[in-house]
């Protein structure tokens, strides 16, 4: 049987289908979260510290436990107390620590008790039951003043091997990485511009709260129904927190509200759980949207410094950077992420990259799209825009002059394989929206990002049904239509229409370990995955075939949904499509299904250029962006319509935190804006239409070429709008957001 | 707490339900009459996942008590199709990718029908402040705007 | 042989050398190979790594070959959202 490993015409891949779960969607029909019930279901509810920091001193929960409605209270002592696994270490001690406080409070919003009660009002009232003694002690919530040696310590012992001596316990991880000799590169410059930068933590802003429905049983048997985007992950971490057998507990993953990175691990899916082991029943928990803005993962915050040398020409000599991440009261602010991307779109000589990731008074960080990249990309491309304006250089010019491609050795490394940054720069040099005239008051402004996108665990499974359909159990949660993307690579390979192909996210019971859907990993890995457990189907149906014709399996190939003979020296059998196989399917062998597992590295990292024109009202301060154009490499788009969607979502998103949406903190630790009314995120009347190019340049790791797309779309955004911005109203903006109080009081300085 | 009686009508039915005065419509949609369609994203009216019209009027259902609803007729997202014909609104959001994770669709779907019923002819401007009160996170907005005024050319063109 | 290239952070652990030649024909290999000659690096590679092999890189796995000349970096451990 021959079957090419790289495939470049398509039948199916390339055109925009309806996706299959569509009417579910627009009929209110789909299941998220919330949305599920149980015989005899209680509620649960969740008490919250008001302090930033704190020790707690004593929780007394017997009023609400003597209370008619309240069927079960659970505090840390319930998960530390386990029958077997005593003493959780690494990462899931500290998801185990964010989900319910220890010693201390953390932050303002951290977990300290729940109650589940026979109705959600009953525990919602219930909560103000129980009594918690705290002792407030100093807190920090800003980068800088956290890393101050004043600062107060959130946790001694926190560091790891890379923090260098004498740091403050808050700096948790360091990292330091580049090449070449930045101090000669300077030297070589005609310009140096060094400048300093800050953003604010932004929220994922998924608008479906998190949710749950729980049920453990004394016999250490579980069921979770939770809104994840990945449910082995939420299985594998409720396990060792609650001191279960991992494969005890099934997990089902619902319709899922958006995640964006936010929905990677998990919050109140094992308190659920332990509250249904106390009361013995199930028990749901939705969130309220202060709850999410206060304990659910926001982004990190930055405080950067960047150094970058030009010569006249536009040749950058040398860049350096220090990207300082607050992540929270835990470790994972993604300081080296920030650090291994900042500089990746270019061709450097000498670079030089430090990283710091540091604890502070708030909610754990958690992955927000391209994690990291972001920021850094906001200071890095912004230093390069000022280096242009002073030198008299073409933005797109300098960028392509500079363009890492095919053989540069990246700012973290390695030596690149075929990536498509220079497309993505001519692409947005050619498009009409970069030589468009601007109207007086506006400025245009263009940005580069990285990200280097990611594989991971991945199984899926495909079984064939006689009447020729097939299914498709897949085990990344579907986010933004990738339903639609598994069954058109499944048609591609097994040569039947996409809407004879159901595609089903299978529970953690049903399908081996897959790896969460982030990483802009699902199209690549999980599609990777589909095509090779469909090429596997293909294998058997090719071997039924030959043996139906008595001729030796490798003389059959398939070609547009039929067995056929592989060339005339095979014989002359008329060709045998897939229905007519599986048809008999039973009598010949059994059922034909085809698997996939493995963890696919071939990834390839990704890149996108962004031109924005925003208009800066001299009076208010408020910036409006007038025209917006994501030009971005997908390796290969097997749906075209949603490979837009991802860019233009990036876009909006990277526009709210560009110009809106921040944390908030008080004097006093707490935040102020915690819910959607004070933390504004874009809303319809805010944006303009998103244009998009889609630039393919095949990935080389991928069977159709496929690089991932969800995350890169968010890199850009901040840059290219900080740079309109500067040509705009000629302030430059080196906080973000640019909110209009902040560039009112720019403008105000300018004079 | 003792729980109040409810006469309402809910898509073209008579429906009781027995509530909290505390409760919310959109409580009372979703636990008790097992309309989940209709989503708390917030609880403060400020993201229109949970959109209804309430006589006619577009309303955030969690900004208005179980009780009010007594004697009203509601419309939800699960009344939108006419039996098993989706209404316009909705073949085009599925057609044009008008949805990545589909929480917000079911809000923007009842709004959206509720613009093209008071203004058949919107401009692009009017549907972006009209629908400024449904926060969408994955799309950006532009599909979606595109769905709506598509949809509501092919309707002007059919009448 | 291997060259391995480590980031510059990890100087401070291999006595100041930030390429190390190991004889490695895996991903895995190669991590335990680093280890036995700088015990030090254990602590990098307990916290993740990835493995760079010209220019693919490798987020975890560790029976990934290594061909005979090819470029490998060692670097910190991929996190996606």
């Amino acid at each position: 049987m021959a079957l090419d490993d790289r495939k470049s015409d398509f039948t199916f891949v390339g055109t925009r289908p309806n996706r299959p779960d569509g009417l579910d969607k627009v009929t209110g029909r789909a299941k998220f979260g919330a949305d599920a019930y149980a015989p005899g279901m209680l509620h649960g509810a969740i008490l919250r510290s008001p302090y930033a920091h704190a020790r707690i001193v004593k929780i007394d929960t017997s009023m609400a436990e003597a209370h008619k409605d309240v069927k079960g209270v659970v505090t840390r002592a319930d998960f530390a107390d386990v029958p077997f696994k005593p003493g959780l270490e690494g990462e899931f001690w500290n998801v185990l620590e964010n989900v319910m406080a220890g010693e201390k409070a953390l932050y303002d919003g951290h977990a300290v008790a729940a109650v589940a009660a026979t109705s959600a009002l009953a525990a919602r009232d219930a909560l103000k039951l129980i009594e918690v003694e705290y002792e407030v002690l100093p807190h920090v919530t800003d980068v800088d003043k956290a890393m101050a040696p004043d600062a107060p310590v959130i946790r001694e012992g926190a560091a790891d091997y890379s923090v260098p001596q004498g740091m403050h316990p808050n700096v948790v991880r360091y990292h330091e990485s580049g090449h070449g000799d930045v101090e000669a590169g300077f030297a070589e410059a005609d310009l140096v511009i060094e400048d300093s930068f800050v953003t604010e933590a932004t929220h994922q802003g998924y608008i479906e709260p998190h949710a749950c429905l729980g049920m453990l049983g004394n016999d250490g048997k579980g069921e979770l129904w939770c809104t994840t985007q990945g449910h082995w992950i939420a299985q594998k971490t409720c396990a060792a927190l609650l001191g279960i057998e991992t494969s005890q507990l099934r997990v089902t993953a619902s319709e899922i509200g958006g995640g964006f990175g936010g929905k990677t691990t998990v919050f109140i899916e094992p308190v659920a759980l332990a509250l249904s082991r106390k009361a013995n029943r199930p028990v749901k928990i939705v969130m309220s949207r202060s709850e999410v803005f206060r304990a659910t993962g926001p982004t990190a915050s930055a405080s950067m410094d960047v150094k970058i040398g030009m010569k006249k020409d536009g040749t950058i000599s040398a860049a350096q950077g220090v990207f300082r991440l607050q992540g929270g009261a835990f470790p994972g602010a993604p300081g080296d992420m920030t650090a291994m991307c900042a500089f990746a779109p270019y061709n450097l000589t000498n670079v030089k990259q430090i990283g710091y990731d540091v604890m502070a008074n708030r909610p754990k960080q958690a992955a927000y799209r391209a994690p990291g990249a972001p920021m850094g990309a906001f200071a890095v491309e912004s230093v390069i825009d000022e280096l242009c304006k002073k030198l008299g250089l073409d933005p797109i010019e300098v960028r392509l002059k500079n363009a890492a491609h095919e053989g540069t050795k990246a700012s973290y490394g390695p030596t690149y394989e075929r990536i498509g940054l220079v497309e993505t720069l001519e692409a947005a040099k050619a498009h009409p929206h970069y030589s468009a005239p601007l109207k007086p008051g506006q400025g245009r402004g263009i940005s580069c990002g990285f990200w280097f996108n990611h594989g991971g665990e991945t199984s899926v499974s495909l079984a064939l049904s006689e009447d020729g359909s097939a299914q498709l159990m897949v085990g990344t949660p579907d986010i933004g239509g990738s339903r639609a993307s598994m069954a058109l690579m499944a048609a591609e390979v097994l040569g039947i229409p996409y809407e004879n192909i159901r595609v089903t996210v299978a529970d953690t019971a049903t399908l081996g370990y897959n790896d969460v859907s982030h990483g802009s990993r699902v199209t690549y890995a999980s599609g990777l995955a589909t095509i090779k457990a469909a090429r596997h189907a293909v294998e058997q149906l090719c071997a039924r075939a030959a043996a139906s014709w008595g001729i030796p399996a490798d003389a059959v190939k398939w070609e547009n949904g039929c067995a056929v003979p592989s060339g005339p020296n095979a014989g002359d059998f008329d060709p045998r499509p897939l229905a007519d196989i599986t048809a008999h399917m039973g009598a010949t062998g059994g059922p034909i299904s085809g698997h996939f597992e493995a963890t696919p590295e071939g990834a390839g990292v990704s890149f996108g250029t962004h031109i924005v024109d925003a208009e800066v009202d001299p009076e208010t301060g408020k910036t409006s962006i007038t025209r917006y154009t994501v030009i971005q490499d997908a390796g290969k788009a097997i749906h075209p319509t949603y490979v837009e969607g991802q860019y233009q979502g990036g876009a909006a998103q990277g526009i709210g935190w560009a110009l809106n949406e921040e944390y908030i903190y008080g004097e006093d630790g707490r935040l102020q804006n915690s819910i959607f009314l004070d933390y504004r995120i874009p809303v319809a009347s805010d944006l303009p239409m998103i244009d998009t190019v889609i630039v393919e340049v095949p990935n080389p790791g991928h069977p159709f070429g496929v690089r991932g797309v969800g995350e890169t779309g968010i890199v850009p955004p901040l840059a290219a709008i900080a740079n309109a911005v500067s040509h705009a109203a000629g302030v430059r903006m080196k906080q973000l957001p640019m909110s209009p109080p902040r560039i009112l009081a720019a403008l105000k300085d300018n004079g | 707490m003792s729980k109040l009686h409810v006469s309402t009508t809910v898509n073209g039915d008579s429906v009781e339900y027995l509530c909290d005065p505390r409760e919310t419509l959109l409580d009372c949609l979703r636990d008790k009459l097992n309309l989940t369609g209709a989503k708390e994203g917030c609880g403060t009216g400020d993201c229109g996942a949970c959109s209804v019209t309430v006589d006619g009027r577009l309303v955030c259902s969690c900004l208005m008590l179980g009780v009010e609803a007594e004697g009203k007729t509601i419309e939800t997202v699960e009344g939108i199709a006419d039996g098993d014909v989706l209404h316009p609104l909705q073949k085009k959001f599925i057609e044009h990718a008008a949805l990545q994770c589909g929480i917000c669709t079911p809000g923007i779907l009842v709004a959206a029908k509720s613009l093209l019923e008071k203004n058949p002819n919107p401009t692009e401007e009017e549907t972006r402040y009209w629908l400024a009160g449904n926060l969408c996170r994955c799309t950006g907005y532009d599909k979606i705007i595109r769905a709506v005024m598509e949809t509501a050319e092919e309707l002007r063109e059919a009448s | 042989m291997v060259e391995v290239h480590l980031w510059s952070g990890l100087r401070s652990l291999t006595g100041g050398q930030q390429v190390v030649e190991v004889e490695a024909k895996t991903t895995g290999e190669l991590l335990r190979e680093l280890v036995r000659v700088h015990p030090q690096l254990q602590g990098p590679i307990d916290a993740g790594v990835s493995v760079a092999i010209d220019g693919r890189v490798i987020a975890s796995g560790l029976t990934e070959p290594i061909p005979e000349g090819s470029e490998v970096y060692l670097m910190q451990r991929l996190r996606g959202g």
